[in-house]
């Protein structure tokens, strides 16, 4: 057992953290630090500038533009990444929908999808949740009825992040409305520019606008976006799940924010004193703390494990609950932080106040937080996690 | 011992019920906070009209001379209806320090004007540096001429942009946080030297920073003992606290509510959610948080006229549970309701913010534990 890196480890560090200073613009780092929500053209430039660097996709098979690395060098980029408030990539097409297509995909399919996924020139959505369909997502309705060489879909999908940018979607619809519920299920990749899809936005209760509803009415769907076999679309959306489990505790980005607590934490004043030396509130930074390093070696457990070829199984579940909860207390620790100036106003899409109306570091602390609450239902909610955990670690 | 409202309580209370039942629904108040002033005029005429202004000041003032309990019960209607008109700035804070420490002739020119729906309020007492310290003041008041100049900022004032007048303390003499020095300064919202800064809250309120740049003052305009304020300032914002716990508690109860139904109805799995037993106890915490807050809620009420250090103690005591189960119930409505809790278009994040915000207002749980730790060890 050792915990140190290597020195090719380290010079591998040194190398990502000059990469990311020489190429991440400030604007982009600062509009990260304050929690805006970000635009296409944000999440697009930073895709393209590690895409042309070929630090894009190190969980893609080296053939189709993945890199080789160890699970410590992910660990290593992604710390980096979150330290520099470089903006995290948008996963439906990289981490989501490409493993299924290169894992489960026609040769068409790779050759059309993965390279536009890979340049930016392609964005995703995911269409899971319907109104009707969020925990139990098995039970949903959405409709794929064959009409010659297309499906006709009908239905409605909820809470889609980034549809009103994404350039396709891809979609879990029921093609057998008589076998049992996740047998039925069919994975559908769709066009957004398709006639027939309406997407229409969700204002959150933080005012900013990252998710929306899609509308599918009488979408025409060529039978060639099939993914696999028509009903085997659960094992599909299984697999997917399983996909990439360890960026769910995020860590990385907890660290940051732990930090930065702490920087505001000293700042800060009560009674004359830095609040950070508050025997109450430092204990609450330490307990927090405490967790979130015994959340990264829990984490970077199950990196050793995958390098060694042995998936996470159900036991992550755990690293998105704590992960989610970690994230959560970290925020509310902020926003108790920075005191009566947790109160101004912010709003996103109009420069918020400018300039802040207190510290500047108090900017976007409470809409981060109050986005933040969605981390503990999207994905799977915490309830649900834990079922998954004392079903199938526990056998309970 | 008896937790009975009166008649007339009850007239009052099914009163302001009806009102926001009827006329302050999720869809007005949306509109309401995003309109210039914040809050709508004809309600403050209403407010007046119902003798909501006067409720709780004194007779001789034009006031109905209610008690405490009568503050509580329209202030738990208006957390129902998560109610945006400054009433709390104007009449528990600065119509309180008027009665509290005004003279006969400041008691004269304000009271009857707040209670007639003439005159709004709002008072400054938190600078970037004080955090929750009421005594940590920089903002400086020197003699100059007879009168006053003042120098400084104050944090966060609630209902500032709306106020025809605004109470700042500052510092007449002693250190920055001693209570030796702490006065009080009655300002008109326009005077020369007084810059805002306004802008809207988290929770849809208004509010300002203000800047003080030499601005004169005479001595009429000093409210209280010139340099012995800080007494009044902590008896009037203990009285602020109980309304806030009472607002609080109507907002938690709607969360409760609205909650309690989402598990009856929304179903997965076949099966209402409320039939899962996570969800079941996680609703039991939820109610249990509120039932103690209601608790506090009365008895901070019911001390507020007690000792001083009687007082106090409820009041640190109430606000540590409000703000703690504000916290709690509002983060666990949104959850139980899942991606529907993350919209704006439902009420509850909105309910969730303001908990958030009550927690904040004049301490939050930290301070008022560790207030409570220093008045009964």
């Amino acid at each position: 057992m050792d915990l140190a890196f290597t020195p090719e480890e380290l010079a591998f560090r040194e190398e990502v953290r000059a990469f990311i200073a020489a190429n991440l613009p400030s604007e982009l780092s600062e509009k990260v630090r304050t929690g805006h929500h970000l635009e296409k053209e944000d999440l697009r430039s930073w895709h393209q500038t590690l895409a042309a660097k070929g630090w894009l996709a190190p969980n893609w098979p080296v053939e189709h533009g993945g890199i080789d690395w160890s699970p410590t060098q992910k660990y290593i980029f992604d710390e980096e990444c979150a330290k520099a408030g470089a903006p995290p990539l948008s996963p439906f097409g990289l981490s989501m929908v490409a493993p299924v297509i290169f894992t489960f995909g026609s040769d068409e399919q790779k050759a059309y999808h993965l390279p536009k996924i890979y340049s930016g020139e392609h964005f995703w959505c995911q269409g899971y949740s319907e109104p009707g369909s969020g925990s139990d997502l098995a039970s949903l309705r959405t409709k794929a009825e064959r009409d010659g060489d297309d499906y006709i879909v009908n239905g409605h999908k909820v809470w889609t992040t980034h549809a009103h940018f994404a350039d396709w979607i891809f979609c879990l619809v029921r093609t057998d409305p008589d076998a049992k519920q996740q047998e039925g299920i069919s994975f559908l990749l769709i066009d957004m520019k398709s006639p027939g899809i309406t997407v229409r936005p969700i204002i959150t209760i933080d005012e900013g606008h990252s998710i929306n509803e899609v509308f599918l009415d009488n979408v025409r769907v060529p039978r060639s976006n099939l993914i696999g076999e028509e009903n085997k679309g659960w094992t599909y959306a299984k697999f997917l799940l399983g996909h990439e489990r360890t960026g769910i505790a995020n860590v990385a980005d907890s660290k940051v924010r732990i930090e930065k607590l702490k920087e505001i934490a000293r700042a800060e004043l009560t009674d004359g004193s830095p609040l950070i030396t508050d025997s109450a509130f430092s204990r609450k930074i330490a307990d927090t703390e405490v967790d979130l390093t015994a959340l990264e070696m829990t984490n970077l457990r199950t990196l050793a494990d995958e390098s060694e070829g042995r998936a996470p199984g159900p036991e992550a579940s755990m690293l998105k609950i704590r992960g989610a909860e970690l994230t959560q207390r970290i925020d509310e620790l902020l926003v108790e932080a920075v005191g009566y100036y947790a109160n101004p106003y912010e709003l996103p899409e109009h420069g918020r106040n400018e300039p802040a109306v207190g510290p500047d570091y108090a900017d976007g602390i409470l809409a981060h937080h109050l986005y933040m609450r969605a981390t503990t239902i999207y994905g799977g909610s915490n309830e649900i996690q834990k079922n998954i955990i004392a079903k199938m670690v526990l056998g309970l | 011992m008896d937790f009975s409202f009166s008649t007339e309580q009850t007239l009052l209370k099914d009163s302001v019920v009806r009102f926001v039942q009827d006329e302050y629904d999720f869809d007005a108040r949306r509109k309401l906070v995003t309109s210039d002033d914040g809050f709508s005029r004809d309600n403050w005429a209403k407010f007046a009209e119902l003798g909501w202004l006067s409720m709780p000041l004194p007779e001789d003032y034009g006031g109905l001379g209610g008690s405490p309990v009568e503050t509580m019960i329209l202030m738990e209607a208006f957390g129902a209806g998560l109610v945006a008109e400054p009433y709390m700035p104007t009449v528990i804070l600065g119509a309180g320090l008027v009665e509290a420490a005004g003279s006969e002739a400041q008691k004269q020119e304000i009271l009857p004007a707040v209670a007639g729906g003439e005159m709004m309020l709002a008072f400054g007492f938190a600078e970037p540096q004080s955090r929750f310290n009421l005594a940590d003041i920089t903002t400086t008041a020197e003699a100059s001429n007879g009168g006053y100049v003042l120098n400084g900022k104050k944090s966060v004032v609630f209902g500032a942009p709306s106020a025809d007048k605004i109470i700042v303390s500052a510092r007449a003499g002693g250190g920055q946080r001693d209570a030796d020095g702490v006065s009080l300064f009655m300002l008109d919202a326009d005077a020369a030297g007084l810059a805002r800064r306004d802008y809207r809250t988290v929770d849809g309120l208004r509010a300002a920073d203000l800047t003080l740049d030499g601005v004169k003052a005479g001595p009429e305009a000093v409210l209280g003992d010139l340099g012995g304020a800080l007494g009044v300032i902590e008896n009037v914002t203990d009285r602020a606290i109980a309304a806030l716990c009472a607002e609080a508690v109507g907002a938690m109860q709607v969360l409760h509510d609205t909650t309690n139904e989402y598990l009856k109805t929304r179903k997965q799995f076949g099966v209402p959610i409320g039939k899962f037993q996570v969800l079941q106890h996680r609703m039991v915490d939820m109610f249990i948080e509120l039932e103690q807050s209601r608790s506090m809620t009365y008895m901070v009420t019911l001390k507020l006229d007690e000792g001083e250090a009687e007082r106090k103690k409820a009041a640190s005591g109430a606000k540590a549970q409000i703000g703690k189960a504000g916290k709690f119930v509002g983060a666990q409505s949104v959850q139980l309701h899942g991606g529907m809790g993350m919209t704006d278009e439902l009420k509850v994040g909105h309910f969730y913010k303001r908990l958030m915000m009550i927690d904040t207002m004049f301490g939050n749980t930290d301070h008022h534990l560790k207030r409570f730790a220093a008045l009964t060890q």
